[in-house]
């Protein structure tokens, strides 16, 4: 009995099945995350203007998510005429696909992360710009105009603030010193003075880097106030005009998945993973703590804030985040040559 | 059928355009709601508007009257002044059966929706209009609504 | 696939398209229709096209009496209709030589002012949804809310009131009206404070509002343009103040201005004229008249005397002129109905030209349109 339990142990951990079960577990989380994330931002929204929310299906509105998950399967996808039909369907997968694939290497816990890469951090920023690409093809195939507008501010918006992001990343690298992410996780053990957010020995400027990181992740989600993309008092929805039923719905669970994604590294980069705050009990219930106030933070951000203006994002990309970023580049890359040099 | 000819114009109010060549009459403003009025051919608008132009007025509306019995139509353009308690009616009649009126528009651009309605409304064409299109009736209307022999 | 028509080919950069903002679109608050010829994200040309809700309001006009013509003036800009009515009933009441009661009168204006802040707050609110900011709305509906509420009590109506009555009102005001408009205005004033700092001193409102948009005084003049549109051009045009109707004259109230001519201009003049309303409203709630609400024999069946007889109201988006051509029979021969809208939105065309399309619809949600109010 026991050596079958044993053999089943280690036949799980074998390549093919543990990627099966990191397959199904990610794909659970990510659809239920999204389902709920999407709860959460009605329910933040509605706290925010002073309303309940929803209210009616379930505890609470709790089972808003499925019904809504349920009208959306049941509507017709309308492909309009004359519009690529491949592009159209594979744009929303495409947008899908690159956030389950990232999450891959993030460590949830002290060994829980479906791959331990040496160079996580490098598979995650080249998956990630494939997400750009999908709404562009999106808003392409749909032979619309506001969803081609809305493609190519996607295209600008995105290149101009990949940039700033990358910055920050070999920043994160240099005063890490490594790529793999639970290492990166690793070294802020202690108490929370030891996260890279508050590692101002090594970079004074930490505190404002993690804002870079912060404000590109927004940009490269398309999240308000940088939803340019879709900005439905101009462009009525944007790229995502013209789907309709779960065409829409891949979107909009991509869309959460990424901010998912991107929460989830800017609590493995800033904000020590899994570490606790005060040195003691580490573990996966940290890691989910500080992401998912940082995905509260950016409803937050959402439901207060008008949309900016697009050239005003991009001065604030060209003018302000890519000279600082530079800055703290530089900084930190004299700070350890100069102080902390092996 | 047709109204009362403007009443009397009241001594107590001066008329402020009167260095204007234009055949204005003072009107009661407790009685009628403006202060002066005009009439005059239609080949004399533009020049009586651009007068007016000059002395700052802005362009309230442009409207029509159908006087059906006198075979006649009425087009009236209203004016304000911007800081004081002046508002001119200019009047000019137009045949029935051939209402044609030059246009504002080049002296107030804001006259071309105004004649446009007007022009659904009542068939007055303004010549010299650049667009002189459907405005808020249906984009291939042939009739108009307020002319008073019009059945629905 | 996509054809060439629909993409212009690279190396084309004078080639320009279409758009069909409307007749459903999110930034049009109705069924305006704006067709902008683009180049890139730049507006070459925007032409509103209007008259997806006209409803020939002018030839209902000609078709019943006076008294069975006044619902009509409170559907013509739904927002403002307490101000339209007045339009309406003063041009009569001005025809008819009607003396309408000083309490009444009192009535009028307070309700109307009301009226003028519930219609400012649901502007407000759009504005900032256009502009991508959702949650002000909720906000404003809040503050609208105790608005409606105390109008319905003594109306029976919350958005097409009909109150007034040629000669005076439907009814007078209750102990209750006034006790809940005092505290109306006690609760009114910290949020219009909050409001400020809250939304108004929002960097990216301002960075999305300033320099965007400028209409001249010369433009603004030529196209007729009145209200908040004028006045954020820096010229003191108000109806209330240059033609003073009804018991305005007997109000302390200041008109705001601003010299800057932008959508941040007219932004903060109507910020401000609601807090000048509170004035009046107060001003007019301390100095109310006792008496009757209503005039002495107002004749059932009215016949004005044959003639043309104008009368013009500061609405909430501006001047909105009535003129009545009567023959003196009972119903009128001609209404003609100036609304501010429609001027507003004339000089759009000439505004927006060259401007970038999220400026634009800044710009055209600062114009502060209401449909109906274009098309009648």
């Amino acid at each position: 009995m026991t050596e079958a339990i044993t053999n089943l142990v280690k036949l799980l951990a074998t390549e093919p099945y543990r990627l099966l079960v990191f397959l199904v577990g990610m794909m659970a989380f990510v659809g239920l995350n999204a389902a709920y994330l999407v709860w959460v931002e009605r329910k933040g929204a509605a706290r925010f203007q002073r309303r309940p929310g929803p209210t009616e299906v379930g505890y609470a509105g709790l089972l808003q998510p499925i019904a809504d998950a349920v009208k959306l399967m049941s509507k017709q996808l309308i492909v309009p005429a004359g519009v690529d039909r491949t592009l159209f369907r594979v744009a929303p997968l495409l947008m899908m696909s690159p956030a389950l694939m990232s999450l891959a290497v993030i460590p949830w816990g002290e060994n829980l992360a479906a791959r331990n890469i040496n160079v996580g951090l490098l598979m995650i920023f080249s998956f990630a710009s494939i997400n750009v690409m999908a709404i562009m093809l999106g808003g392409w195939a749909s032979r619309n105009k506001y969803a081609i507008i809305s493609a190519a501010r996607v295209v600008s918006q995105n290149v101009a603030y990949e940039i700033p992001m990358l910055l920050v990343a070999i920043t994160m690298i240099m005063v890490t010193g490594t790529m793999n992410l639970n290492e990166i996780v690793q070294q802020q053990a202690g108490a929370f003075w030891h996260w890279n957010l508050f590692r101002v020995w090594i970079n004074p400027l930490m505190p404002v880097t993690f804002l870079i990181f912060y404000t590109c992740m927004l940009a490269e989600t398309n999240r308000a106030p940088f939803d340019m993309a879709e900005a439905e008092s101009e462009l009525v929805a944007g790229a995502y005009t013209e789907y309709s039923g779960m065409g829409f719905g891949v979107f909009f669970m991509a869309e959460y998945a990424n901010i998912l994604l991107g929460c989830a590294l800017a609590t493995v980069l800033f904000l020590g993973g899994w570490q606790s705050p005060f040195g003691i009990l580490s573990g996966v219930i940290w890691f989910l703590l500080k992401m998912y106030f940082l995905v509260f933070s950016v409803v937050w951000i959402r439901w207060t804030f008008p949309r900016t203006q697009f050239y005003g994002l991009l001065n604030l990309s060209w003018k302000i985040l890519i000279p600082v970023s530079l800055l703290t580049l530089i900084l930190s890359s004299a700070m350890i040559k100069l102080f902390h040099h092996a | 059928m047709e109204p009362a000819p403007t009443p009397p114009p009241s001594p107590a109010l001066p008329n402020a355009l009167a260095h204007l060549p234009i055949p204005f009459q003072a009107v009661d403003y407790a009685a009628k709601g403006y202060h002066l009025d005009a009439t005059v051919n239609p080949d004399q608008v533009v020049d009586v508007v651009s007068l007016l132009d000059k002395e700052g007025l802005a362009l309230d509306t442009i409207t029509g009257v159908d006087w059906m019995a006198q075979g006649q139509m009425e087009v009236v353009y209203d004016f304000f002044h911007l800081s004081k308690a002046l508002r001119v009616v200019v009047r000019t009649r137009v045949p029935r059966d051939n209402p044609e009126v030059p246009t504002i528009q080049k002296v107030f651009p804001g006259a071309n929706w105004h004649e446009r309605e007007t022009h659904d409304f009542f068939g007055i064409r303004f010549l010299g209009h650049p667009n002189l299109t459907p405005f808020l009736l249906p984009e291939d209307a042939t009739f108009h609504p307020l002319r008073k022999d019009f059945v629905s | 696939m996509i054809t060439k028509e629909v993409i212009s080919p690279p190396g084309a950069p004078n080639e320009t398209f279409v758009i069909n903002l409307g007749p459903q679109h999110p930034a049009t608050h109705g069924v305006l229709r704006v067709k902008i010829v683009m180049d890139g994200e730049y507006v070459v040309r925007a032409e509103p096209i209007c008259g997806y809700i006209h409803r020939m309001q002018e030839k209902m006009g000609e078709n019943r009496t006076y008294a069975q013509f006044l619902p009509n003036t409170s559907r013509i800009d739904y927002l403002s209709a307490m101000t339209y009515t007045h339009g309406f009933v003063g041009a009569v009441e001005r025809a008819a030589k009607l003396q309408v009661p000083p309490r009444a009168e009192y009535i009028r204006v307070i309700t109307s002012e009301m009226n003028r802040i519930s219609s400012h707050l649901v502007w407000w609110g759009a504005f900032l949804l256009d502009l991508g900011g959702f949650t002000p709305l909720l906000y404003a509906f809040d503050d609208r809310e105790k608005i409606l509420d105390l109008l319905e009590a003594i109306t029976g109506s919350r958005l097409t009131y009909s109150y007034y009555r040629i000669g005076g009102l439907y009814n007078d005001v209750d102990d209750d009206f006034i006790k809940g408009t005092r505290e109306f205005i006690a609760q009114m004033r910290p949020r219009l404070k909050m409001y400020r700092s809250l939304v108004t001193d929002n960097i990216i409102l301002r960075k999305r509002l300033i320099e965007i948009g400028p209409i001249s005084k010369e433009m603004c003049r030529k196209y007729g343009a009145t209200g908040p549109v004028i006045r954020g051009s820096g010229i003191p045009y108000d109806v209330r103040k240059v033609e003073p109707y009804s018991a305005y004259p007997e109000f302390d109230f200041l008109v705001p201005t601003c010299e800057e001519g932008d959508s941040m201009a007219r932004y903060l003049v109507r910020m401000e004229e609601m807090v000048q309303s509170l004035r009046i409203i107060e001003q007019a709630l301390d100095k109310l008249p006792s008496g009757p609400v209503m005039a002495e024999k107002v004749p059932r069946v009215l016949k004005l005397p044959a003639g043309d007889y104008c009368y013009a109201v500061e609405a909430a988006r501006g001047r909105f002129a009535v003129r009545i051509v009567s023959d003196n029979k009972e119903i009128p021969y001609r209404v003609k109905l100036r609304t501010p809208s429609l001027s507003n939105l004339s000089l759009f065309e000439e505004a927006s030209a060259g401007m970038l399309l999220p400026d634009a619809l800044a710009l055209m949600g600062s114009l502060d349109l209401v449909i109906p109010d274009i098309d009648r």
